[in-house]
């Protein structure tokens, strides 16, 4: 029949007010800006820096592991380039990526609100997260830390000869910004929804940040704690971590997971949220089971903290404790399974087409159910025994964070680009990226599989020369994957300035954040929008 | 112009009654991290007195028992002082205002004292865990962890106690420029909550660290 | 031919060397070939709409006639079961796993910093290799020293942590002769891929015999004197020497006082040092001349260099302090 009718935008009576990227050109507009969209763009600069960093040092270890003698760096050097990547990585990317520059630019236009509840509140979590990230930078600067991202005692607490109280400073500071993030999105999503717009009417990416804020404000600050007590034990020589003076070493890997479990789901929910609403726009359709994958977001947010004992089924903890949390595993997957299932079937009779966002989506779902069975596999007790603590496990993890939360962040950044920036990004260049990226991010990690099953250890500068082949592979796909990431760097920051104008809704989406001017104006919306129906209200057409 | 700390806009609130409503859940929201941050201490203390029950009773016992239970009643007092203190705002008396918050200060900075009083003696004594630690009791190293978990939770509760005082002060300022008032009364009503939050958390670390038998 | 492409064609993955083995392989090549299925399945459904349902495409698109929520309880139950069973599987075989049985042959193993030390019940000690009798339960017990280390043996698909201050048994029966990699798979520091070693599955025999001869119970610190005289260090350090050097009776336990003017503890760390880095605390009052170790005196003998060192007349130690090192941390 006809074609799909467009979502017209709300009519802008009077002068168009400013675009937020107008509405000030100096330094200082920026740098104490309260506005949540150039808040998002600080930390988009931001978390760009960091993951140039994490980069290289990946690359220098692939490089490294191009032959199984330590023949590139020392020992010394290779463990402070993985640690340097992990706390990079994890903390200073991965953590804020989504939430900090996707999450605060949309949250407010999605629902209808001139901005979040606590603007300087806001700001301040940029700066304090500059501050955590100046601790580590200087700690890599010094010399870096060689503990690992896990930060294992006796190992960090009294062993290492490195700075690790400067990157746990870092870090620790960096989680008060999380936190501030975290409380400001739950009291937003609260409070400041447009009227009409209910619980139940609330877009899936709105639910995914909802469980992704709880998750942010309750795991942090056990991190935090636990941070406080190593370098507490460093500075004192006490014995908290440490059995020659009375203390526990598995203390630690308690606590430390207890946040770090719930802080992989704070990666993930945002990028599951993000995925479903490119779904959505890119099928043309609702998506298929809202309520259940709305609820699979919460389940996923409250299960997650049951189950960091998953880490620990060779530590030495209780054989009955291993049994209780391989279970509690099982049943956090079964809600991101339900989500596969229900955007599989959003394509069902849709309208779709292959964008860039929509390539990067379905990049997600493919890479993030590989990560997904295998975290399966890890969660079954006597697989894990062999494969814990090997490339497998190296392998799983980088299949849902690169291969989902950070597809999902690529697509994302293409999917608001033009509410981002009024422009659009080039189509075929950005396709080219998107393809290049999941060539390369396969043949970079799938080898893992195969040589963790082998038995090849992580965290290892040198190994037996049975593992090369694998490694080889490995490394030529980090080669590509460095091409695929290159590119948009270059694509987006030329078309920010150079690319083709787009209008207030280029995708024809359902949305708040459609609904008003791209760029975005200053406060969002003229008049705050009234919404009347659920989301993705796409018009049924056969 | 664009919104800045310095020029910012319009909040993005429709009414007074939003945005005390999303103070409100902000604060306890913030309590809610609080209440986590200070479990982790909880949860190392509950293993290692499990472990270790009797240094844990010979730790208590060396601890300025008096100080400890003088200075319960003193926050607890402090405690009441603020409740007023909220009372005083909605009824938009700043006089009993200024009083109340006074009061409370001079608690808490009482509280304070004696907890650096306490902290001196025990370092005279060689209480202090690390290189100056020299008491001479059977498990001394478990006696050592234990008061490790005294300094770091009275630590941590003392630097949120600076915090509270930092914040009280900043109300009584507030009240002096006369910002403060029945329909202004958020402020008070969210430093309020924090206050009582860290007294709370005393309630709980003064029976665990000083009343162990 | 590479040593890559010759495993390539070779056995296929790490060995299949213990009883327990097959068994985990099993449920493994089970979960992979159920996920394959699925993963298979929702790729051609996936593929297969995006070509019917691409946009403007003819296909009709009538609204659903079934009731959704019978499909999604459909594949909520289904999961679920799917997932409990692999769950009673794995823990099946993990609880066999975990569970050392009675009557198993005992072996110490203690992980350090970065070596493998282990002793059988003889008295016998090995260090980075471990021979073990052909099918017979031997029962691990690890430890730790110094940081947490990881008893690994992928041809056994046998995992373990060596924790300080606890000791865990893992246990495993080997089933097929020859020689398999060991590795510690728990960042332990520096050197943690440099501690690899070899398990050497023997049968019961010559495992018997291997077991008789050898270093059973030696005194460690006359095995020291050997290799104090034997690396030439009384050449230096014993009375009369030619060169100016320290002696090293009342060493160990003393305080030393070094040429930039600090005070170090001489514990077994200072000693270590001393031997392999001699240039970093010099003693005050004596030339820089001793020349490094490192890469001469292997592990295990350092070891037993350092117990005759400790031996020597002398104070004994306090215990080292809390904070007390013979290096401080930094910051």
């Amino acid at each position: 029949m006809s074609s799909p009718v467009l979502i017209p935008p709300a009519p802008v009576p009077g002068p168009r007010p400013p675009d937020y990227l107008a509405a000030g050109h100096t330094i200082g507009s920026w740098l104490l800006t309260l506005d949540h969209k150039r808040i998002g763009l600080l930390y988009l600069f931001a978390i760009t820096f960091f993951f140039a960093i994490a980069a290289f040092a990946a690359a220098l270890m692939r490089i490294e592991l191009l032959t199984p003698a330590g023949d590139l760096v020392t020992s010394e050097t290779y463990n402070r380039l993985f640690t340097l990547h992990g706390v990079t990585m994890v903390w200073f990317f991965l953590i804020p990526s989504i939430p900090a520059t996707l999450g605060n630019f949309v949250i407010p236009l999605m629902i209808g609100a001139r901005d979040v509840a606590f603007p300087r509140l806001n700001l301040a979590s940029w700066y304090i997260f500059m501050l955590g990230g100046l601790f580590t930078l200087y700690a890599i600067v010094m010399g870096g830390v060689d503990t690992g991202w896990t930060f294992y005692t006796p190992y960090s607490s009294t062993y290492s000869n490195s700075h690790v109280m400067a990157m746990a400073a870092g870090v620790f500071i960096a989680g008060f910004s999380s936190i501030a993030t975290g409380l400001n999105f739950i009291v937003t999503i609260h409070k400041l929804r447009a009227p009409g717009l209910t619980w139940g009417r609330l877009p899936l990416f709105l639910w995914s940040m909802y469980s992704t804020s709880i998750i942010l404000v309750l795991a942090t600050p056990v991190l935090a704690i636990t941070l406080l007590l190593i370098v507490l034990e460093r500075c004192f020589g006490v014995g908290i971590f440490d059995p020659k003076l009375g203390g526990d070493p598995l203390l630690f890997q308690h606590l430390f997971w207890f946040y770090s479990h719930p802080a992989v789901y704070i990666m993930i929910l945002p990028g599951m949220g993000v995925v479903s609403e490119i779904i959505a726009a890119f099928a043309r359709k609702p998506v298929f089971g809202y309520e259940v994958v709305a609820a699979s977001s919460m389940a996923i947010g409250v299960l997650g903290f049951l189950v960091w004992g998953h880490h620990m089924f060779v530590s030495s903890q209780s054989v009955y404790a291993g049994v209780v949390f391989s279970l509690l595993s099982f049943l956090v997957a079964v809600p991101s399974a339900i989500k596969v299932f229900s955007w599989t079937a959003t394509l069902h009779r849709g309208h779709i087409s292959l964008e860039t966002p929509m390539l990067y989506a379905l990049g997600f779902i493919g890479l993030f159910t590989v990560g997904g069975v295998t975290g399966v596999m890890l969660a079954t007790l006597a697989i894990d025994v062999h494969v814990t603590d090997t490339y497998f496990v190296v392998a799983h993890f980088h299949y849902i964070m690169v291969g989902g939360a950070v597809m999902a962040f690529m697509g994302g950044i293409h999917y608001w680009w033009p509410k981002i920036c009024g422009r659009m990004y080039p189509e075929w260049p950005a396709r080219i990226a998107a393809l290049t990226i999941f060539l390369g991010f396969n043949l970079t990690f799938f080898p893992q599989f195969v040589l963790g099953y082998m038995g090849m250890p992580r965290r290892y500068h040198v190994y037996p020369p049975e593992f090369q082949a694998l490694n080889v592979l490995s490394t030529a796909g980090a080669s590509i994957l460095g091409i695929g990431y290159l590119m948009p760097l270059v694509y987006l920051t030329w078309s920010f300035f150079r690319g083709r104008r787009a209008g207030p809704n280029p995708w024809g989406a359902t949305g708040l954040e459609w609904r008003t001017d791209s760029p975005a104006p200053e406060h969002n919306f003229a008049e705050t929008p009234i919404v009347t129906t659920g989301p993705y209200h796409y018009p049924v057409q056969p | 112009m664009s919104n800045t700390l310095t020029h910012p806009a319009a909040s993005p609130y429709s009414d007074r009654e939003q945005h005390a409503v999303a103070n409100h859940l902000g604060m306890w929201t913030f309590i809610a991290t609080e209440i986590l941050f200070f479990g982790g201490l909880f949860a190392s203390y509950s293993l290692y007195r499990w472990a270790y029950p009797a240094a844990f009773v010979t730790g208590s016992k060396h601890l300025e028992f008096w100080i400890g239970t003088l200075n319960t009643g003193v926050l607890l007092t402090s405690s009441l002082f603020m409740a007023l203190a909220d009372l005083a705002v909605r009824a938009g008396r700043r006089g009993a205002l200024r009083w109340s918050l006074l009061a409370t200060w001079l608690l808490g900075a009482l509280f304070l004292g004696l907890k650096f009083y306490e902290y001196h003696l025990a370092a005279k004594e060689g209480h202090v865990p690390g290189a100056h630690f020299r008491l001479e009791v059977p498990q001394a190293p478990q006696v050592e962890l234990f008061m490790f978990l005294y300094f770091a939770m009275t630590g941590l509760h003392a630097a949120h106690m600076i915090i509270g005082l930092g914040a009280i002060a900043w109300l009584l300022w507030l009240n002096h420029r006369r910002r403060l008032g029945a329909d202004h009364d958020a402020p008070v009503s969210m430093v309020a909550l924090y206050w009582h939050f860290v007294d709370c958390v005393w309630i709980f670390l003064y029976p665990l660290l000083y009343l162990v038998r | 031919m590479s040593p890559g492409l010759a495993f390539a064609f070779s056995d296929w993955g790490p060995g299949t060397a213990s009883s327990v083995a097959p068994r985990v392989d099993l449920i493994f090549w089970t979960i992979l070939g159920v996920s394959a299925v699925v993963v298979g399945g929702l790729a051609f459904a996936n593929l297969y709409f995006l070509i019917r349902y691409r946009r403007n495409s003819p296909a009709p698109r009538p609204p659903l006639r079934i009731k959704t929520a019978w499909l999604e309880s459909a594949w909520i139950t289904a999961t679920t079961v799917i997932f409990l069973g692999f769950f009673f599987w794995g823990a099946s075989v993990y609880l066999f796993a975990e569970r050392p049985p009675a009557g198993a042959l005992t072996i110490a193993v203690t992980g350090r910093q970065w070596m493998w030390d282990i002793r059988h019940e003889n008295g016998r000690r090995e260090f980075n290799e471990l021979h073990v009798p052909l099918g017979e339960d031997v029962r691990l017990v690890l430890t730790s020293e110094d940081v947490i280390h990881s008893f690994f043996v992928p041809a056994f698909r046998l995992k373990q942590d060596a924790v300080p201050g606890r000791r865990v048994s893992a246990w495993f029966r080997a089933t097929k002769s020859g020689t398999y990699h060991i590795f510690c798979a728990e960042y332990c520091g520096t050197a943690h891929s440099g501690m690899v070693g070899d398990v050497v599955v023997l049968p019961p025999a010559r495992y018997a015999e291997w077991l008789e001869r050898g270093n059973a119970m030696e005194d460690l610190t006359q095995r020291g004197r050997r290799l104090f005289l034997r690396y030439n260090c009384s050449g230096c350090h014993d009375q009369p020497a030619a060169v100016h050097a320290p002696v090293l009776t009342e060493l160990y336990g003393a305080m030393v006082p070094t040429s930039d003017g600090r005070m170090l503890r001489a514990d077994d760390a200072y000693l270590r040092d001393s031997i392999l880095w001699p240039q970093k605390d010099v003693v005050a009052g004596y030339e820089p001349l001793m020349p490094s170790f490192q890469n001469v005196i292997p592990e295990s003998d350092l070891l037993d260099l350092i117990a005759y060192l400790k031996s020597l007349p002398g104070r004994q130690p306090p215990p080292a302090g809390p904070g007390e090192s013979s290096r401080p941390l930094p910051p």
